[in-house]
């Protein structure tokens, strides 16, 4: 909990860095097309956006269209690159995902492969696209027809590649919560080994290893939010205060025992994302390959 | 008979819980994270390393694409190819990210060759031959890429340093860092960052 907190303020942090340099937010993620200058009519946007999730669902690689009115203070090649990072396009275990950013009043474009597609579409391929696809229509200010061209072109590279095929339904991976196992059994440990010591001269053997034990459980339970752990932990508890207790009978030295480890690895914290249709795979890795241009 | 058994069994009891005590201390005290963010800073230096060699590789093409046209300005050639041989002729061990030195020494070279390849670049400008030559231009999409991942990869290992670094300096790992002299990585110099930031002048008036 005080390690999600944490991880929170961090973040947030980050985000006010980010702000303070005064560089754009990175736009959520909402469909395959993303115009925030409505240059493209929602038709256009509809028709493009049925396209690539087509080309999704059959292929399986994501293709995004970004258009933005500008990329200032960043360039585009390093404001492509931060989207590409922070959205991770392309399927898990594959990374295909692919970025197009149309930044209009720079006047400037840019093609950003994820690793996984750079065999695919080369720097050289993607510049290609850029000059004989998309910039001679943008100059006659045909963006849709432009995007639409560079998209086709695209496809048509992709295809060609040996990807594999995409999953029947695409059951989204649920995001695997890395609970800090580690030190919280050695908090766990030490708590048990001490507390339980002293709550075994309070209250005796017995209601002593017991109420440690319950409170173990308890400290668990609300750490984790799970009661068949939060049992179990209290059961290790016990047994190791109790037994620690019958070794010093035996032999007045301090005894042994052992701790409450077990239960090992996270679980899936009920990541029910659902909701639209479209969300990145998160695979994608964009190491900086693509092509920028102008027109 | 019986206290033997019961000496035996507290032994075993006992090394039992110096292990269990020994691995939960080692976990809580990030040793486990020491080693997977060494190995991580480890792996982004390869991928920075992987980058300024497929830059070095490009070079020579470039050049001898360059040469080709006449009465291209020597200096600038000359420079490009003595910064390349200075930088492929550098030995970068693992070592070298120990040692801020050396890794400040890769890093002038590395920057010199940048700085030698963004001027002919700029100069190339002058020769419309040279622009209209469709094998120069495709070099220098595929440079402007590589120049492009150069830069990821090295924002990437200044991140894994970054992290390597707040680990080793913060409590209670830094406990960690001491009983095994982990000691924080050096990343990139900061006025190579700054030069890096910062794009060149043109000066159109030199010839």
């Amino acid at each position: 909990m005080l390690i999600r907190w944490f991880c929170g303020l961090l973040v947030w942090l980050l985000a006010l860095g980010a702000s303070a340099q005064g560089v754009l937010p990175v736009p959520a993620l909402s469909s395959h097309v993303i115009d925030s200058t409505a240059t493209l009519t929602s038709a256009q946007q509809q028709a493009l956006d049925g396209k690539l999730a087509a080309f999704e669902s059959s292929s399986g690689t994501q293709l995004v269209v970004l258009m933005v009115p500008t990329t200032q203070p960043e360039d585009i090649a390093s404001y492509a690159q931060r989207i590409g990072d922070a959205w991770k396009i392309g399927r898990k275990g594959v990374g295909d995902g692919l970025l197009l950013v149309v930044a209009k009043n720079d006047r400037k474009m840019r093609i950003e492969v994820a690793k996984s597609l750079e065999g695919a579409i080369p720097d050289l391929a993607a510049k290609q696209i850029i000059d004989t696809a998309i910039t001679p229509r943008f100059k006659q200010d045909d963006y849709a027809g432009g995007v639409d061209a560079g998209v086709d072109r695209i496809m048509g590279l992709i295809m060609g590649e040996a990807l594999p095929a995409p999953a029947a339904q695409a059951g989204m991976d649920v995001s695997r919560d890395d609970f800090q196992w580690g030190p919280m059994l050695a908090f766990l440990f030490f708590v048990v080994m001490i507390g339980g010591g002293i709550a075994r001269k309070l209250l005796g053997n017995k209601l002593g290893s017991l109420v440690t034990g319950g409170l173990v459980g308890l400290f668990v339970n609300s750490l984790t939010a799970s009661l068949l752990l939060a049992i179990l932990a209290a059961l290790a508890a016990v047994v190791f205060t109790l037994v620690s207790s019958v070794g010093r009978s035996f032999r007045g030295t301090g005894g042994g025992g052992f701790g409450g480890s077990g239960s090992g690895g996270g679980w899936g914290s009920g990541g029910g994302s659902g909701g639209g249709g479209f969300s990145s795979g998160g695979g994608g890795d964009f190491g900086g390959g693509g092509a920028s241009g102008d027109w | 008979m019986y206290a033997c058994v019961v000496n035996l069994m507290e032994t075993v009891m006992k090394t039992w819980i110096l292990a269990l005590l020994t691995a939960t201390a080692l976990t809580g005290c990030g040793y486990n994270d020491f080693q997977r963010l060494d190995e991580e800073t480890k792996s982004a230096w390869s991928e920075v390393l992987n980058q300024y060699q497929r830059r070095a590789d490009l070079v020579p093409n470039i050049v001898a694409t360059v040469k080709g046209e006449a009465n291209f300005e020597q200096e600038t050639l000359t420079k490009v190819v003595e910064a390349r041989a200075k930088a492929t002729a550098m030995q970068v061990t693992p070592e070298t990210l120990n040692n801020p030195e050396a890794l400040k020494k890769f890093q002038a070279a590395q920057g010199e060759l940048s700085g030698a390849l963004s001027r002919l670049m700029v100069v190339s400008e002058r020769y419309p031959d040279l622009k209209a030559n469709k094998g120069f231009s495709d070099l220098r999409v595929q440079l402007e890429g590589t120049e492009n991942r150069i830069t990821v990869a090295r924002n990437r290992y200044i991140k894994s340093v970054q992290e390597y670094n707040v680990l080793a300096r913060s409590f209670p790992s830094n406990l960690t860092a001491m009983a095994f002299s982990y000691q924080p990585k050096p990343a990139f110099a900061v006025e190579n960052g700054a030069a890096i930031s910062t794009p060149p002048v043109v000066d159109f008036n030199k010839k």
